[in-house]
C-alpha cells in the first residue's frame, strides 16, 4: 500500500473529523440543554460557506469570513432562539421538526434569490496556497493543516470554557439535567440564548473553513447535516466529548472509506452507525454507562 | 386515535365520490393530479401508523416509498399487478425489519436521527449503487392489469381515469384496513405506548415488539403507495427516497391533524391543492412549501381534522 497517500487520507480524515466536530458540537449542546432538534443548523453550515464566497469575491480576503462568520452567527443564533425557538423547547417533537425543516428550505430559497443556483469554487487565500514537505517524498496542502490548526484551537477554547469557567459548568449541568438549572437558580433563559449563539456561530465557523476545500454549492448543508447526526448518534447525546471523538471517528471512516472501497462508501458511515446501535445503543461515550 | 364519527365519514364516502367521478368532468391533467393527491394520501396514512399510532416521529420512511417504487423496476417487466403490488409491500417491509429493529433501540429524537440517518443509506444504495438504475432515474413499465387470470388491456386514452380509480380503490382499503387495525387489542396497545410506553411497559407490553411490528406494517403500506407512484408516473427516481419526501409526509400528517386516522387524507389533498395553487402564482416552489410548513406549525396545531365533526374515539 501506497505509505504517504494513506498518510494524506488520515490527514484528511482527521481534518474532515474537526469540521463534522466543530458542526455536531452545536447539534448536540442545542439539543442536550434545550431538548430540541435544529434541522436548520446545516443551514447554518451553508451560511457560514457562501458567506465565505462572497467575502472572498468581494475582497479578496477570505481570513475576513472567520471573524465576520463567528459574529454573524452570534447574531443570527440569538436572534433565531429569542424569535422562534423559544417557544418550541415545550412543544411536540413533529411541530420542531417541521418548523426547523420550513427554515431550511427558507434559508435555500433565500440563498437561491441571492446568489443563484450555481456551484462556486473559493480560492484557497494565497499566503496559505503551498505544499508543506511532510516527508521527502510527501506534501500537504498548507490551507488544510491550518484549518486542523483553526480547528483545535477551537476546539480547544470550547473544552475551556466548558470545563473550568462558571458559565460552562452551568450548561454542563443543564445538559445533563435540565431541571439542575431552575434548582440552583441559574437563568435559563441567558443559558439557552448562549448555547443557541454560539452553536450557530460554530456552525457557520466550519462552514467558512470549509468553503475552500470543496466548494459551495446548493443544499450542502444537508448531507453534512445527517453526517452530523450519525455523530451524535454515535457520541452519545449532550456530550462535548463524545461528539469530539465520535466526529474524528467518522470523519477517519468515511474519509478512508471513499479512498479504498469507493463502491460502498456512502453506506460506510451507516453501516458503523448499525454497528454502534446493536452495541452500546445510548452511544459509544455516553457519560455514566 | 379518532376514527370519523358518522358525519366525518359521510363527509368522507362524499369526497370519495366525488374524485370516482373526475373522469366526466376533469381533464386528463386533473385527472393525474388527483392520482398523485391518491397515492400520496397512502403514504401519509402509512406514516400516520405511526405517528399518531404510536408517537413514533420517523424521518426516513420515504425509504420504504421508494422501495416499493423501485420494485416496479426491479421486478421483471411485464407482470400483472395482482404480483407485483405485494412484491412491494413485501419488499418493503423487509427493508423496514432491520431498520425498525435497529432504530427502535433508541427513543425520541434519537429514533428521528437514526431513521434520517438509514433512510439516507438507502437512498445512496439507488444513488449510487448500478442496482437502481442510475442517480437520474429511470422509465419503467408499468405493470399489466391483471387480476386472477383476467387480463384487462386498458386503452392508452383511458389509463389515467382506470388508474385514478385503482388508486381511490386502493386508498379506501387502506383507510378501513388501518381503521380496523386500530380497533384490535394490537391498535390499543399502539396508543397506549404513546400516551405512556413505559406504564405499558410496567404492564407487561413487550413494548419494542409492539412498535417494531407497526414500524414493518407502515413500511409495507408505504411500498404500496411508492408501487402505485411508479405505476401511475411510470418513472422511478432515487429523490423517492430522499428526507424532504418524509418530511412533506410528516407536514401532510400535521396538516390534516394526528389524533385523527382519516387526518393525512385531508393533509396529502389541501398540500397537493396549495402546491397546484402556488404554481400559478410563483416559480418558487420552496418559498411557499416553506412559508406553509412554517403557518401550519405556528397556526395550525391541531390540524385540519379539527374543523370536521368530531367522531367517537376509537382507541381507547
Amino acid at each position: 500500500m501506497d505509505l504517504s497517500g494513506l498518510f494524506a487520507q488520515v490527514l484528511n480524515g482527521l481534518q474532515y473529523g474537526l469540521l463534522l466536530f466543530l458542526i455536531s458540537s452545536g447539534l448536540t449542546l442545542i439539543f442536550g440543554v434545550m431538548g430540541v432538534i435544529n434541522l436548520a443548523h446545516g443551514s447554518m453550515f451553508m451560511i457560514g460557506a457562501y458567506l465565505a464566497y462572497v467575502i472572498a469575491s468581494l475582497t479578496g480576503a477570505l481570513w475576513l469570513a472567520l471573524p465576520l462568520a463567528v459574529l454573524g452567527g452570534l447574531a443570527m443564533g440569538a436572534a433565531l432562539e429569542a424569535g422562534l425557538f423559544r417557544r418550541f423547547y415545550k412543544r411536540e417533537h413533529l411541530d420542531q421538526v417541521l418548523l426547523t425543516f420550513a427554515l431550511i428550505l427558507l434559508f435555500e430559497e433565500a440563498r437561491s434569490a441571492m446568489l443563484g443556483n450555481d456551484f462556486h469554487a473559493v480560492p484557497v487565500p494565497a499566503i496559505l496556497d503551498f505544499s508543506v514537505p511532510v516527508t521527502a517524498e510527501f506534501a500537504y496542502s498548507a490551507y488544510r493543516l491550518a484549518v486542523l490548526v483553526v480547528c483545535l484551537f477551537v476546539a480547544l477554547l470550547m473544552f475551556l470554557g466548558i470545563e473550568r469557567t462558571r458559565i460552562g459548568s452551568a450548561v454542563r449541568a443543564a445538559a445533563e439535567k435540565p431541571e439542575m438549572v431552575d434548582l440552583l437558580g441559574l437563568d435559563a433563559r441567558r443559558i439557552h440564548l448562549l448555547v443557541f449563539a454560539v452553536g450557530t456561530a460554530l456552525a457557520m465557523l466550519a462552514g467558512a473553513l470549509a468553503a475552500p476545500l470543496q466548494s459551495v454549492y446548493p443544499n450542502m448543508g444537508e448531507s453534512f447535516l445527517i453526517i452530523c447526526f450519525v455523530v451524535v448518534v454515535v457520541g452519545g447525546v449532550g456530550s462535548i466529548a463524545g461528539a469530539f471523538w465520535a466526529a474524528l471517528l467518522i470523519g477517519l471512516v468515511d474519509t478512508l472509506g471513499k479512498a479504498y472501497l469507493p463502491e460502498i462508501a456512502g453506506l460506510v458511515v451507516y453501516l458503523l452507525m448499525a454497528g454502534v446501535l446493536l452495541w452500546r445503543p445510548s452511544g459509544l461515550f455516553a457519560p455514566g454507562r | 386515535m379518532l376514527v370519523a364519527g358518522r358525519t366525518g365519514t359521510l363527509l368522507l364516502l362524499l369526497g370519495a365520490a366525488v374524485v370516482a367521478s373526475m373522469p366526466w368532468w376533469a381533464s386528463s391533467y386533473h385527472l393525474q393530479l388527483a392520482s398523485t393527491a391518491l397515492v400520496s394520501a397512502m403514504f401519509a396514512l402509512s406514516l400516520q401508523l405511526l405517528v399518531g399510532g404510536a408517537g413514533m416521529v420517523s424521518l426516513g420512511h420515504a425509504a420504504f416509498f421508494g422501495v416499493g417504487a423501485y420494485a416496479v423496476y426491479l421486478l421483471p417487466p411485464g407482470l400483472s399487478i395482482g404480483l407485483t403490488l405485494p412484491a412491494a409491500a413485501l419488499l418493503a417491509g423487509v427493508a423496514a425489519l432491520p431498520v425498525g429493529a435497529l432504530s427502535l433501540r433508541t427513543r425520541g429524537f434519537f429514533f428521528l436521527m437514526v431513521t434520517l440517518a438509514f433512510g439516507q443509506m438507502l437512498f445512496f444504495l439507488f444513488h449510487d449503487t448500478p442496482l437502481g438504475g442510475g442517480k437520474d432515474g429511470v422509465f419503467v413499465t408499468r405493470p399489466a392489469f391483471e387480476i386472477f387470470g383476467l387480463l384487462w388491456e386498458v386503452p392508452r386514452r383511458q389509463r389515467a381515469q382506470v388508474l385514478l380509480w385503482v388508486n381511490l380503490g386502493l386508498l379506501i382499503a387502506m383507510y378501513a384496513a388501518l381503521a380496523a387495525l386500530m380497533r384490535t387489542l394490537f391498535g390499543h396497545a399502539l396508543l397506549g405506548i404513546r400516551a405512556n410506553e413505559d406504564r405499558m411497559q410496567a404492564l407487561g407490553y413487550d413494548t419494542r415488539r409492539i412498535k417494531l411490528v407497526a414500524f414493518v406494517i407502515a413500511g409495507a403500506l408505504a411500498g404500496i403507495s411508492g408501487h402505485m407512484w411508479a405505476m401511475t408516473e411510470a418513472f422511478v427516481n432515487p429523490e423517492f427516497l430522499s428526507w424532504h419526501r418524509s418530511a412533506e409526509a410528516l407536514l401532510m400528517v400535521l396538516l390534516g391533524g394526528i389524533g385523527a386516522l382519516h387526518g393525512p387524507i385531508l393533509g396529502a389533498f389541501a398540500y397537493v391543492g396549495l402546491g397546484e395553487a402556488a404554481t400559478l402564482i410563483t416559480e418558487r416552489q420552496r418559498l411557499v412549501e416553506g412559508l406553509v410548513f412554517l403557518a401550519v406549525v405556528l397556526l395550525l396545531p391541531k390540524g385540519l381534522a379539527g374543523l370536521l365533526p368530531r367522531g367517537k374515539e376509537g382507541g381507547r
